[in-house]
């Protein structure tokens, strides 16, 4: 199927909707004849026409080697988000104020786990371990996600992560199911499947909560009022401070600025606030005619420097947990390791 | 870990009827430990009813530079696929 | 308590509490791979027990559902065994607790589903296929461990020699019971023997028999738990979520 490009206004379905006409996209622009041969003696210039076409750049194709770089940054930092990630939500697994409110949150963070491997696979047919990107992550070298940075203090942020934290995630990560590396687009198709029912069963908690006893709407607005700007955040510094987005668009690994996906998530946020009977905490939040769009205003970004740097109130956190599952679960991987040794061993004698 | 526990890629067959296909890969430290991960990581939402684990290292690849020869032989092959028949107007079950 | 009630109540009991013990390994495993497998495992207990809870409440007739059972009960009126409410310690430990459990779990629900309770059968007739893969995923893991290295060997025997203790309380029925329990050791002692032979490990020979969980007498960290488990619950009575 041709003409179904991404036009920047919502595909049928929503987000989801988007998802699977990447995923048409994909397989129309593989079956599109660029009316060129194989790679042939110029392999840059071959790339190129790859991505003019549209088409996806495979683990054995060459690529310059600041695309692999880039790529192995994004991709690496987007696995250790997801894995990072889980942390402030299974915080509230043991108290999950419901049976079903329990399973449906462990089967979320589960699958936040689930995408971090997805996305550690994509990054290692760029030619890195995952081994060597844990240790990246571990060392402090690569980073996750400032926005996991933030505690979750009420079952209403669980509502409120879901919600606006996934509802961003999905936002900038809708553009990349069509990334031209064809490993993080198939995973990132995977991935925005799986995160639409992370993203209502957010919803439907802070739903419950705002339309629940008076203590409970609280709690709701609580989460709203904290969660909000980091939220924001979540899309990166505005665009004339961005230093990669230039090249990663001329790549198609970026498809969108920031800025264009902050205001995108804004203007989605504001209608689904008003039927949760939320009030956002912004006095300047109106709607403008001559954009066709709400202004509002920035986050901190002081502050989000401030949590990438290492000082926002959990980093540290986060770290120490990660490390101390590392470091206890080494006598176990050893086991294994040596276990699998073992058997291997039994076969070349039995042969 | 790369030695210890090494990369197997993952193919499922979705439904009865179809082939495996390729979904992705993970690591483990031998065979039984991989089947038990895949099933865990790529069948979560009944995607599969039947898996294979190949270890990465067993696969043998076509290299992008071969790929013409490789593939466009078959590229003037069109007998090798059903549309290429003309069927005459009232043949059923052909 | 009428027989039928206990009954299920004991199981959806273990069940719960085994979940909780298992979801608290989320984020903490020792591979991001295992994140995921023991995450399955807990939602597969906690799948049984919202079933078994549920029906517990129907037997009953007093209008509880699962949540009330769950979240509005002290813990003498739990009536888990122990051994699913002892503390995860290391992976051995966890692992050795899975497959004391699970090894009990598979004979008991098979035979649940050939019991004349319609809606035991079923619940029985699901959780027995979940608890042959909890079965196997427990053994594939002591046979690591015990056959792995020195280290997991030695932490893996301790966390049977810990466990195993408590297993014979597995093995006393509650009375009016659908499926007698003590006609299941058998099964048990064949499966566990079959993989502790092969993992290289030997069972303790102790005469210390704890039990008490049926009756509602537990160890001291059930109370934990449930604190933890019921703490937002309680602080909002009457609310939905």
């Amino acid at each position: 199927m041709y003409g179904n490009d991404f036009s920047g206004e919502d595909a049928p379905g929503g987000l989801l909707g988007e998802v699977e006409a990447a995923e048409a996209a994909l397989r129309a622009a593989a079956e599109r004849d660029r009316g060129a041969a194989g790679p042939g003696e110029d392999l840059a210039a071959y790339f190129a026409q790859v991505i003019d076409a549209d088409q996806k750049i495979e683990p054995r194709d060459w690529m310059p080697e600041a695309y692999r770089r880039t790529l192995i940054r994004q991709i690496a930092q987007h696995a250790h988000s997801e894995i990072i990630g889980m942390q402030p939500e299974g915080n509230w697994i043991s108290r999950a104020p419901s049976l079903k409110r329990k399973a449906i949150l462990l089967a979320k963070v589960q699958d936040e786990a689930g995408h971090g491997l997805y996305l550690y696979a994509a990054a290692e047919t760029l030619g890195i371990s995952r081994d060597e990107l844990v240790d990246l992550l571990l060392n402090g070298r690569q980073k996750y996600s400032s926005i996991f940075n933030y505690p979750t203090l009420t079952w209403a942020d669980v509502g409120a992560i879901g919600w606006l934290v996934d509802g961003a995630a999905i936002v900038n990560q809708v553009p990349l199911c069509r990334c031209s590396y064809g490993p993080y687009a198939r995973a990132m198709i995977r991935v925005c499947k799986e995160e639409s029912f992370h993203q209502r069963q957010g919803y439907e908690i802070l739903h419950v909560l705002a339309h629940g006893t008076p203590a409970q709407k609280a709690m709701a607005q609580d989460a709203l009022d904290r969660w909000w700007y980091p939220s924001l955040a979540m899309f990166g510094p505005p665009d004339g401070d961005s230093t990669h987005s230039a090249q990663s668009m001329a790549w198609k690994i970026k498809r969108f600025s920031n800025d264009e996906l902050r205001q995108r998530f804004v203007d989605m946020c504001v209608g689904q606030a008003e039927v949760l009977g939320l009030t956002i905490p912004d006095p300047d939040l109106r709607w403008n005619d001559e954009r066709q769009a709400y202004d509002f205003t920035q986050p901190d970004y002081a502050e989000l420097m401030q949590v990438i740097s290492g000082n926002g109130p959990c980093n540290r956190e986060r770290m120490a947990h990660r490390r101390h599952a590392h470091t206890e679960g080494a006598w176990v991987r050893e086991a294994a390791a040596a276990y699998a040794a073992k058997q291997k061993n039994k076969e070349k004698v039995a042969a | 870990m790369s030695d210890s526990s090494p990369l197997w890629e993952v193919f499922v067959r979705a439904r009865r009827g179809l082939a495996h296909t390729h979904v992705g890969s993970l690591h483990a430290p031998d065979a039984e430990l991989a089947l038990r991960n895949a099933r865990d990581l790529y069948t979560r939402r009944q995607e599969g009813v039947s898996i294979w684990v190949v270890p990465a290292s067993g696969i043998t690849a076509s290299s992008p530079d071969e790929k013409d020869a490789f593939f466009d032989p078959a590229a003037d092959k069109v007998y090798r696929h059903p549309t290429f028949y003309e069927v005459p107007e009232g043949v059923a079950h052909l | 308590m009428n027989g039928p009630f206990a009954f299920t109540l004991a199981l959806g009991d273990d069940a719960l509490i085994a979940a909780q013990r298992l979801a608290e390994w989320t984020t903490r495993a020792p591979e991001m791979e295992e994140d995921i497998a023991l995450a399955n495992i807990a939602l597969d207990q906690l799948g049984a027990a919202r079933l078994l809870l549920s029906y517990a409440g129907e037997l009953e007739g007093a209008g509880r559902d699962e949540d009330a059972l769950a979240y509005l009960r002290d813990d003498r009126e739990f009536r888990n065994c122990l051994l699913v409410e002892l503390p995860n310690g290391d992976f051995a430990v966890t692992m050795a607790k899975l497959l004391a459990l699970s090894a009990y779990q598979l004979p008991l629900y098979t035979a649940l589903a050939g019991c004349a309770d319609e809606r035991l059968a079923a619940i029985g007739a699901k959780a027995r296929k979940e608890s042959a893969y909890h079965l196997d995923h427990a053994a594939l893991w002591v046979k690591r461990l015990g056959d792995g290295t020195e280290e997991s060997h030695r932490r893996m025997q301790a966390g049977i020699d810990q466990v195993w203790p408590y297993v014979h309380e597995l093995f006393a029925a509650p009375p009016g019971a659908p499926v007698d329990p003590a006609t299941l050791r058998g099964d048990f002692d064949t499966t566990v023997a079959a993989v502790l032979a092969e993992a290289t490990l030997t069972l303790p020979d102790s005469g210390w028999a704890p039990g008490g969980g049926r009756d509602g007498v537990h160890t001291e960290h059930l109370s934990y738990l449930l604190a933890e488990m019921q703490v937002l619950a309680r602080a909002h009575p009457g609310a939905r979520w």
